[in-house]
C-alpha cells in the first residue's frame, strides 16, 4: 500500500498537482554541500582582510536598495498620483467635449427622420401581432423574433450567481471559526425577530408575490414580463427573507431548488425554442398557434418564456442576497 | 421641454453628482436609489412602460440592497478587525 | 460654436444622458473607494441607456402596445430599443452583484476599500 502512495508522489502528475496548489515543497534535489579543504581554508583567510573594505561596500549598497525600496511608497506614490490625476483629468474634459459635441449634431431628437426606426422597426409593429400573437409588441419582439438572445441573457443571469457563490460561499472546507464569524457577523447590525417588520411582511408579502406573479402572467398583453415580475418576486422573498430569517425560507428555498428551478427553465426554454427554430426554418407545420390576441392563453410559446424567464430572475435575485448575506442559499 | 421635465432632469443631475462628492458611502447608496426612481419616471416619459417597471423593481430595489448588504457586511468586519488575527 | 448650442438644446435628452455619463466617469476615475467606483460605473450604464431610449423616441407617439387592433407603423415608438435596454438593465445588476462579490473579498483581505492601498499591499506581498 506504501509502495503504491510512494510511486504516486513521484509522478508527473502528482507534480503538476502540487505546482498548482503551490505548496513549498521543493522538487529539485538538494545540492551538496561544499567539503572545505584546505584551498578554501586559505580563500577564507584572503577575504578576512578584505571585510572591512567590504562590510563598507555593502553599507553603501544597503542604503542605495532601501532608498529604491521605500521609492514606491514614498515619493513614487505621490508622483503617480499627480500624474495620474492630470492624465485621468484631460481624459475627461475631452471625452465630455467629445460626446456633447456628438450630441449636438445627431438626428434631432423626437422626429420621424432617426435612423433608429428604419424598416426593421416597422416591420416588427406591422406585422408583429399578426405573427406571435402577442399583443405587447416589445414582449413578442424579445421573446419571439429575438428569443435567442434572451436565452442567451438569462443564462448571464445564472453565470452571475454562479460567480458570486465561487467568490463567497462558505462550504465544508472553510474553518469552523469562519463560519461562526460569518453567522455572527449577519446578525450584528439587526435585531432579531423585529415585530414591525414581521407585521408590515405580513401584509406586503402576499401583495408583493401576487403583484410579481400578475406582471409574469400578463406579460404579453400589457407592459411587463419576465424580468420585470422575476425581479418584484425576488424582492417579496427578499423581504420575507428580512422579517422572519433564514430558517423560514429554508424551508422551501434551499440549494436544491435553486439548481432544479434553473436548471428546468432554462432547459425548457432552450427545448422549446430549438422546436420552433426547428419547424419554422424548414416550413414544417408547428402546433404552437398565435391564438386570438388580447386572452390571456394565447400569444404561442411567450407566456410559458415568460414565466420561465421570470422563475430564473426571482431564483437569482434571492440566490444573490442569500450569498451575499451568508454565503449560502 | 415642459417644467416636468426639466425638473426631472436637474433632479437627476443633482443625484448623481451628490453621489460624486458624498463623503458618507451610506447617503450615497440612498441617493443612487433615489436617482434610478427618478430615472423610472423618465422611462416612463419616453413610452416605454416596460423599461420603467424593470428600473423600477431592479435599480431602486434588488441593486441597492445588495449595496446595502455589501456596506453591512464590511462594517461588521471593521468591528472585529481587533480580534481577527489571521487574514482570510 | 452657437449651432452646437443649439444642438445641444434640440437633443435635450441626449445632452442629459452624455452629462450623466461624463459625471460617472469622473466618479469611475477619480475616486479611491470600490464601491464609488462601482456606483459611477452604474450612473455610466443608465446613461448608455437613457440615450438608447431617447433615439427610439418619437415625438406624438404611443408606447408599443396595440390597442384596438391599429397596427400602422404611425401610431407607435420603435420597439427595438426598448428591447435592448430592457436586456441591459437586467444584466447590469448580474455584473453589479459580481463586482460587489470582489469587493467583499478584498476587503476580507486587505482590510481596506482604498485602491492605493491594496495595490501597496499586494506589492509588499509580492516582495
Amino acid at each position: 500500500m506504501s509502495r503504491i502512495r510512494e510511486d504516486y508522489e513521484k509522478t508527473a502528475w502528482r507534480r503538476l498537482v502540487h505546482f498548482i496548489n503551490g505548496d513549498e515543497k521543493d522538487m529539485t534535489e538538494e545540492a551538496g554541500y561544499e567539503v572545505e579543504t584546505e584551498a578554501t581554508t586559505q580563500r577564507i583567510h584572503d577575504e578576512f582582510f578584505e571585510e572591512a573594505e567590504w562590510n563598507h561596500r555593502k553599507e553603501k549598497a544597503d542604503t542605495m536598495l532601501s532608498q529604491y525600496e521605500e521609492w514606491p511608497e514614498t515619493k513614487g506614490v505621490v508622483y503617480f498620483r499627480k500624474l495620474y490625476n492630470l492624465i485621468a483629468g484631460v481624459i475627461c474634459v475631452a471625452i465630455i467635449a467629445l460626446l456633447l459635441i456628438t450630441a449636438a449634431q445627431l438626428p434631432s431628437f423626437g422626429g420621424t427622420d432617426n435612423p433608429a426606426s428604419n424598416e426593421v422597426a416597422e416591420r416588427y409593429i406591422e406585422k408583429g401581432m399578426e405573427e406571435t400573437g402577442a399583443v405587447n409588441i416589445v414582449a413578442g419582439m424579445i421573446l419571439d423574433y429575438r428569443a435567442f438572445d434572451t436565452l442567451g441573457e438569462s443564462h448571464v443571469l445564472f453565470l452571475g450567481v454562479c460567480c458570486v457563490m465561487i467568490l463567497l460561499r462558505l462550504d465544508g472546507t472553510e474553518s469552523e471559526r469562519v463560519k461562526k464569524e460569518a453567522e455572527s457577523n449577519d446578525r450584528i447590525y439587526e435585531p432579531k425577530n423585529d415585530a414591525i417588520l414581521q407585521c408590515v411582511a405580513k401584509v406586503l408579502v402576499p401583495v408583493i408575490m401576487l403583484f410579481g406573479i400578475y406582471v409574469v402572467f400578463n406579460g404579453h398583453i400589457s407592459p411587463g414580463g419576465g424580468f420585470s415580475g422575476g425581479s418584484i418576486i425576488g424582492a417579496g422573498l427578499i423581504l420575507y427573507l428580512n422579517a422572519y430569517g433564514f430558517k423560514k425560507t429554508g424551508r422551501f428555498f434551499t440549494m436544491k431548488t435553486f439548481s432544479v428551478i434553473s436548471v428546468l427553465a432554462l432547459g425548457f426554454y432552450a427545448i422549446s425554442k430549438t422546436y420552433s427554430f426547428f419547424t419554422g426554418a424548414n416550413h414544417l407545420e408547428s402546433f404552437i398557434s398565435a391564438g386570438t390576441p388580447g386572452e390571456l392563453l394565447s400569444a404561442g410559446l411567450i407566456l410559458p418564456l415568460n414565466i420561465c424567464v421570470g422563475m430564473v430572475v426571482a431564483s437569482t435575485m434571492y440566490g444573490l442576497y442569500a450569498l451575499f448575506r451568508k454565503g449560502g442559499i | 421641454m415642459g417644467v416636468f421635465t426639466f425638473l426631472l432632469f436637474v433632479g437627476l443631475i443633482i443625484c448623481a453628482l451628490y453621489v460624486c462628492f458624498a463623503k458618507n458611502l451610506l447617503t450615497s447608496i440612498v441617493v443612487f436609489m433615489a436617482y434610478s426612481v427618478v430615472m423610472s419616471i423618465i422611462w416612463l416619459l419616453l413610452e416605454s412602460p416596460d423599461l420603467a417597471i424593470t428600473e423600477a423593481a431592479v435599480g431602486a430595489g434588488v441593486t441597492s440592497v445588495l449595496f446595502f448588504v455589501t456596506l453591512k457586511k464590511i462594517h461588521a468586519m471593521d468591528d472585529r478587525k481587533d480580534t481577527e488575527d489571521e487574514q482570510d | 460654436m452657437g449651432e452646437i448650442l443649439s444642438g445641444l438644446f434640440t437633443n435635450y435628452y441626449e445632452t442629459v444622458s452624455m452629462i450623466l455619463f461624463g459625471i460617472g466617469f469622473t466618479t469611475l476615475l477619480f475616486h479611491k473607494n470600490l464601491l464609488k467606483k462601482i456606483m459611477g460605473l452604474n450612473i455610466m450604464d443608465t446613461a448608455v441607456c437613457l440615450l438608447l431610449a431617447a433615439h427610439g423616441y418619437i415625438e406624438g407617439r404611443k408606447a408599443p402596445i396595440v390597442v384596438d387592433g391599429v397596427t400602422a407603423v404611425e401610431a407607435y415608438i420603435n420597439p427595438v430599443p426598448s428591447g435592448l435596454v430592457l436586456t441591459g438593465i437586467v444584466v447590469s445588476v448580474s455584473v453589479t452583484s459580481v463586482m460587489l462579490a470582489l469587493t467583499i473579498r478584498l476587503y476580507r483581505r486587505y482590510h481596506t476599500l482604498d485602491i492605493d492601498e491594496i495595490s501597496k499591499a499586494v506589492q509588499k506581498e509580492g516582495k
